[in-house]
């Protein structure tokens, strides 16, 4: 076997064997193994996730061999949770995967407990009768949920999960903790021992900004009564007076402080959950990050200030610590409990600290959210998506009461687009929409989709469930709120916002 | 009441391919014909084998396409296994393209997929001329640009300057990093083309020299001190090899004494390795996501099955979920999809002679220049058979060997210098011959 450190190179860049780890212990659960299915479990058992358990009672038919990359002809007629199941496990032998021959329905009538066992299930092409009862099994047995859906050229893709919560959302952008508006005694110190007027020019232009900016907030504040620059006219001001310190048009340290000062200016966030070290040691701020961008510098500078910024970062973490080990005595657990490594991240990540509450199936459903809906119905960026959206559950209804979807079989399409018209206008009824209509043209594609799951949606469906379920598992990076309307026709999906 | 379909592996595609529908492409022309045409006479090259590369070959296999190459230099490695999922351990050192190409074949009947292990630039340009669509899934810049390049040389404008439908070779362009990830469509002479906005991808930000050799602050300024300083002035006239695991250690070796004597942490091998080669994390979802949108788009342009992308999609999944979709905008001065450089020439212009030209022509600044007439090979740099064929040529007006045409389309391909930076690169030149009855000065004013 490869070492799997280097097997796993390029996706230990992204979540660290922190992420890793906590895959290679996950335990999914795929229901459905249509493409939708398959090729969200490939990308998964790729990544090195602990174990996977494929529910599906249908056998392969000729069909399912124009889309489904995990069967081939030899399938025909067996199993499809046995063929796609021993191909998966050719991707990757570290990964356990084993095979239920059994409709994911049936399971859910008859054995809810069996999803217990679980990290996390990956519902697809599911009905909505299924999806609510799972969905209530999940959330009582807390048991992570993801639904999957392929469907022509739309689909969706929706989290269920009671309260995620996300210490290292690692954001792209994010404002760098410099505290330069509130330095504590260290930094100021440090500031102070620097000359900004220094003559040697090899000198000047090594003086990290993060000074420069310390030392010219405070002259700033003397002269103006103790405040920070606030005005548009001030921030303005602010710049020119720092333009007029550079000694020379070279220096680089004061281009960057002009283009930094607005971090300055920026207000600092306050986590709720920290209300404690907030109120007392840390002065109103959260526990610092503890590391800077790098700038131009010395060396000796940029290493000292890092210094600086790590040991009051520790020490927070020191302090936060300490107060959880008392609230956790208080509250008569064991003290140890939270383990260091954890108390230690959330006090570098206090300010990215994310929270992600989804509402469940059936309240979405019993609930709807008209105002919402309506907004998005006549917004032209949102109309096809959210169109989608609406005729993916009338599907749903138009089947429960015809047995079949439509435009499913060969024929009858003229009596499925008016039944399918009918079922949408009774929904939209039912959702408080009632004035709305939708297209001709939108409900006409959704009865020549006829249910059809077609590779490459199920491959973007199945994609991003997969980049999902990761998110989920590592709990690195945001997950999604809302429900993903998939368009593939101009590709203009939306988030929708009704969960 | 409705039947039950007969048994078919085009089930889920037929619904789509054969029915009728009113958000479609203008030329959609649905029914059995369509779906047997495609499966026919449809020829897709993908270019690059690796992690979208892949994705691509299954995607297209399964959405009705049969007659399919793909292009890799590559090898597999083992760092790839996390992603490109038609490699196994046992593949590792083998050739991508023909790995790929046999893996898909052999799960799915009825497709063909040729595999050519070379370089691009090693086929000469009409073999891009055959396929309808060309679907690429690269990791560099260099390769995406000489790619369009070629594509773009197909594009012939007419007397009005208007882009000829029946020349345009299509692309669809995917790439991906980490959760990130663009697919967009590419039709020269109607959409932008990938020099068009060029500017999307701006260049690899480089640290200076002073900072690495005077005042390093992180450990990449370390890693790159050993890598692009102390490498030289120790190991003089030895290359530095990234794929020498020797070499590598090396370079690890000499960061960590360096950061050492600066108290600079974080040096690890990991890093140094992904400093000095400016390795881009990726993983198989969005590979998968990026791969499947280009496929929809190749079988939307080929069948005309629903509408197209309008133009370029983006992809992020770092928080939340962020799709959108931008329309870019031709630039109509674009020297690789508007009509072509205008040369203008006397008739006792030697072929030698324009190829000195090209040199200093401000617009072309090609050195090395290989020159095809309509497919045919005026003057060839390399091979060295082709060269010593086509050197006698080299004294010879180009009028002449271009058998008298007063104005025409050339195809010029070899390094352009641009901005101190060397690269591969085809250009397409309009000669006009002055003084040549036929050249009115309405062809004058179209410019290039």
């Amino acid at each position: 076997m490869a070492e799997p450190k280097t097997k796993y190179d390029r996706q230990l860049r992204i979540w660290g064997e922190q992420g890793q780890a906590a895959l290679e212990k996950a335990s999914i659960c795929l229901l459905n193994c249509g493409p939708t299915g398959s090729e969200t479990l490939k990308n998964l058992v790729l990544g090195g996730v602990g174990s996977i358990t494929i529910v599906d009672g249908s056998k392969v038919e000729f069909g399912d061999l124009g889309n489904n990359f995990m069967v081939d002809d030899s399938s025909l007629g067996q199993s499809k949770a046995k063929c796609v199941c021993s191909f998966l496990q050719e991707l990757n032998d570290a990964v356990k995967a084993k095979f239920i021959e059994e409709y994911p329905e049936a399971l859910i009538d008859t054995n809810p407990s069996f999803f217990s066992q679980f990290t996390l299930v990956v519902a697809t092409q599911l009905v909505e009768e299924s999806m609510v009862k799972l969905d209530r099994i999940c959330r009582q047995e807390n048991v992570m949920l993801i639904f999957a859906r392929s469907y022509g050229l739309t689909g969706l893709v929706r989290i269920s999960v009671k309260e995620h919560t996300v210490i290292e959302s690692k954001p792209d952008h994010f404002l760098d903790d410099l505290r330069l508006n509130n330095p504590w005694p260290e930094l100021r110190g440090f500031a102070e021992a620097i000359d900004l007027n220094v003559q040697d020019p090899v000198a000047h232009k090594h003086i990290p900004y993060v000074v420069i900016l310390v030392k010219m907030a405070d002259e700033w504040k003397t002269s103006h009564g103790g405040t920070l620059p606030s005005t548009r006219e001030q921030k303005r001001e602010f710049k020119e007076l720092l333009k007029a310190r550079m000694a020379a048009m070279d220096e680089d340290n004061y281009k960057e402080a002009i283009d930094a000062s607005f971090k300055l200016f920026a207000p600092q966030g306050i986590i709720a959950a920290l209300k404690e070290f907030i109120a007392n040691e840390g002065g109103g701020e959260v526990p610092l990050e503890g590391s800077i961008p790098d700038m131009t510098s010395s060396t000796e500078h940029y290493v000292n200030l890092q210094k600086i910024y790590q040991a009051k970062s520790e020490a927070d973490y020191l302090v936060l610590e300490e107060r959880v080990r008392n609230i956790l005595k208080k509250i008569g657990r064991d003290p140890h409990s939270i383990p260091k490594a954890t108390i230690k991240s959330f006090s570098k990540n206090a300010r990215k600290l994310k929270v992600c509450r989804y509402r469940s199936i059936e309240d979405e459903y019993n609930n709807p959210s008209p105002a919402e809906l309506q907004k998005y119905l006549t917004d032209e960026d949102y109309s096809i998506a959210v169109g989608f959206y609406i005729l993916l559950r009338a599907v749903d209804r138009y089947a429960a009461n015809f047995n079949h979807f439509p435009g499913q079989f060969v024929g009858g399409l003229d009596e499925d687009i008016s039944r399918l018209k009918t079922t949408a206008v009774s929904l939209l009824n039912d959702l408080g929409c009632s004035g709305l209509t939708l297209t001709e043209d939108l409900i006409n594609e959704m009865c020549r989709f006829g249910a059809a799951e077609l590779h490459a949606v199920a491959a973007i469906i199945g994609g991003i469930a997969s980049q999902e379920v990761i998110k989920l598992i590592t709990k690195q990076f945001v997950p999604m709120t809302g429900t993903f309307a998939f368009n593939a026709i101009d590709h203009k999906s939306q988030l929708l916002n009704l969960c | 009441m409705a039947d039950a379909a007969p048994p078919s592996k085009s089930r889920d595609l037929d619904k789509l391919l054969l029915r009728p529908g009113n958000l479609v492409g203008p030329t959609f022309d649905p029914g059995v014909q369509l779906r047997d045409d495609l499966q026919e006479y449809a020829r897709v090259l993908v270019v690059g084998a690796g992690g979208l590369g892949c994705e691509l070959l299954k995607d297209l296999a399964l959405s009705g396409f049969k007659n399919l190459e793909v292009i890799d230099m590559d090898r597999i490695e083992v760092t790839n296994l996390n992603r490109q999922f038609l490699f196994r351990l046992e593949d590792v050192g083998k050739p991508k393209a023909e790995v790929a190409a046999k893996r898909v074949m052999e799960r799915v009947s009825g497709v063909n997929i040729v595999p050519h292990f070379c370089r691009i630039e090693d086929k000469d340009i009409e073999f891009y001329n055959d396929f309808n669509i060309i679907a690429l899934g690269l990791d560099s810049i260099e390769a995406r640009s000489y790619i369009n390049a070629v594509a773009c040389s197909f594009l012939e404008y007419d007397s009005d300057d208007n882009p000829r439908e029946e020349t345009m070779k299509p692309m669809v362009d995917g790439g991906t990093e980490g959760f990130k990830g663009h697919a967009r469509v590419i039709v020269p002479g109607v959409t932008p083309c990938f020099e068009c906005t060029i500017w999307l991808f701006p260049p690899q930000v480089k640290f200076p020299l002073c900072t690495l050799a005077e005042t390093p602050r992180n450990a990449a300024h370390c890693i790159e001190y050993a890598h692009l300083i102390k490498w030289d002035e120790v190991h003089s006239g030895q290359a530095f090899d990234p794929d020498n695991p020797d070499h590598m250690k090396w370079v690890y070796d000499e960061a960590v004494k360096r950061a050492e004597l600066f108290g600079i942490p974080g040096v690890t091998y990991s890093l140094t390795q992904g400093v000095v080669k400016n390795i881009i994390p990726a993983i198989a979802s969005t590979n998968a996501i990026i791969s499947a949108a280009c496929t929809l788009e190749t079988l939307k342009i080929a069948s005309g099955c629903s509408k197209t992308l309008s133009n370029y999609l983006t992809y992020n999944g770092v928080e939340g979920l962020h799709t959108k979709v931008t329309e870019f905008v031709k630039d109509k001065d674009c020297l690789v999809c508007g009509p072509g450089i205008l040369i203008e020439l006397d008739t006792a212009v030697t072929l030698k002679k324009f190829i000195d030209m090209l040199e200093e022509d401000p617009k072309v600044l090609m050195t090395k220049a290989s020159i095809t007439y309509h497919g045919k090979n005026l003057y060839m740099q390399a091979p060295p058979v082709l060269e010593e064929m086509t050197r006698s040529n080299l004294e010879l007006p180009l009028y002449d060997l271009m058998d008298k045409t007063p104005k025409d389309v050339l195809h010029a391909t070899g390094t352009i210098n641009k901005d101190d930076k060397k690269s591969s690169g085809l250009r397409k030149l309009r000669v006009v011959f002055k003084g040549i009855d036929g050249v009115t000065d309405m062809d004058m004013a179209g410019g290039a």
